[in-house]
Parts: structure tokens; sequence; C-alpha cells
């Protein structure tokens, strides 16, 4: 029964492991392959360490496997996400084919600064609000 | 269980294969990135697979280290291309 559940696991986290590096060959753009990647890689790994917990049993090596799956599960999200950031900074290109891109129009490149669209225009802010209670 | 063993080895060697050939031809340095992140969790992966066919588990602490080290590099490249500004690669 354990053999059986370990050899599933083993396998099932392989083929994972395999779908994450072909989709980081086949996807067009930074994003996608991102998209690819992060979540296939961390479960195959996720799925080999809880085989690797089944296999040994003594609670040194399940702690220690349990560990390795937490430290996983809660850097890879930190990681893509730093690196998506600093790629949409570097100017990676996205596919010809993306339907929509919400920061570029709030994202200036050139300054780093980010535009909610909702500010007030430019000569409010200039009088300010302590002139109005002046005058 | 020693034929899965092998299959998810095979299978394990082939994705750093295609991995490796992202990183060889990734159009930029953010790809090329990414593509080592997938190298260190397929490590672990492997090392993993490699514990349970030798019956050592002071592997698991290669495992650790590796994917402490995959951590630290993707934030320190990730802070260096924003550091470093436009770039053309």
């Amino acid at each position: 029964m354990i053999e059986a559940l370990k050899a599933g696991l083993i396998l099932v986290g392989a083929i994972f492991m395999f779908l994450a590096a072909l989709g980081l060959v086949r996807l067009p753009d930074l994003l996608t392959r991102m998209h690819a990647t992060t979540k296939a890689a961390t479960l195959g790994a996720t799925l080999i360490m809880l085989a690797v917990a089944l296999h040994f049993g003594e609670v040194a090596v399940v702690a220690r496997a349990l560990g390795v799956i937490i430290f996983i599960m809660m850097t890879a999200p930190v990681a893509a996400h730093v690196i998506g950031r600093a790629g949409y900074f570097v100017g990676a290109k996205l596919w010809h084919g993306t339907v929509k891109d919400e920061l570029r129009p709030h994202y200036d490149p050139l300054t780093h600064e980010l535009k909610s669209g909702m500010e007030p225009d430019d000569d409010a802010r200039v009088r300010g609000p302590g002139d109005d209670a002046s005058g | 269980m020693s034929t899965v063993i092998m299959l998810s080895l095979i299978l394990m060697t082939l994705a750093l294969c295609l991995a490796f050939v992202r990183l060889f031809i990734g159009p930029s340095l953010p790809d090329r990135v990414v593509a080592l992140e997938l190298f260190s969790s397929m490590i672990v992966g492997i090392v993993g697979v490699v514990a349970i066919a030798t019956d050592v588990p002071s592997l698991l602490d290669v495992a650790i280290v590796m994917a402490l080290m995959a951590f630290m590099a993707a934030i320190g490249f990730a802070r260096f291309l924003e550091r470093g500004g436009p770039r053309d690669d």
C-alpha cells in the first residue's frame, strides 16, 4: 500500500516537473513561462518530498521533508513575484496575442511612477486644501 | 520500485535538458533567471528521489540548502535587474 502510494507520488511529481520544463520551453513570453514553472515545479517538488516522508517514516526525516515543502511553498511565490516585477521593469516583451495589460496605462517606465488615474487634476493640487480654507 | 525511480529520474533529467535549452536560448535575462529557478526546484526533486533510492536520509539537507540558495539567487538577480535599468540582451 505505502509502496504503491510512494511510487505514485514520485511518478506524478516527476511528470509535473517535466511539464514545467516543457512549458518553460514552449510558452511564448516571460510571464507565461513563469506561470508554467512556478506552480508545476512547486507541486512536483512537494509530491516528491511527500514520498520521501512516506519512505523513511522517522520523525526527524518527516520533519525535514515537511520543512522543505513549507519553505518551497513560501518562497516560490515571492521569488516569482520579484522576478516578474523585475522583468516588467526591464521591459520584457509580452506575447503579441496578449489581450490586456492593465499596468501599461498607469506605469511610467522612466520615472518608475505609478498612477491610479484617480488623482485630483493639476490646478486642484497646486491650490491645495489649505488655500481653500483661507479663501 | 526501482523501475519507478529510474523512470522518474529519466523524466527529470529530460526536464533538466529542456530547462537548459531555455537557459541557453532565453532571449532576456529574466527568462534565464526563471530557468535557473526551475533548475533548483528540479534538483530538489532529484535529490529526494536519490535519497529514496539510496536510503540515505542525510541527503535531505542538500535539498534544503538547494531550495534556500535558489531563493537567495532569485532575489539577488531581481535586485540586480531593477537597479540596472533598461538593458538589451
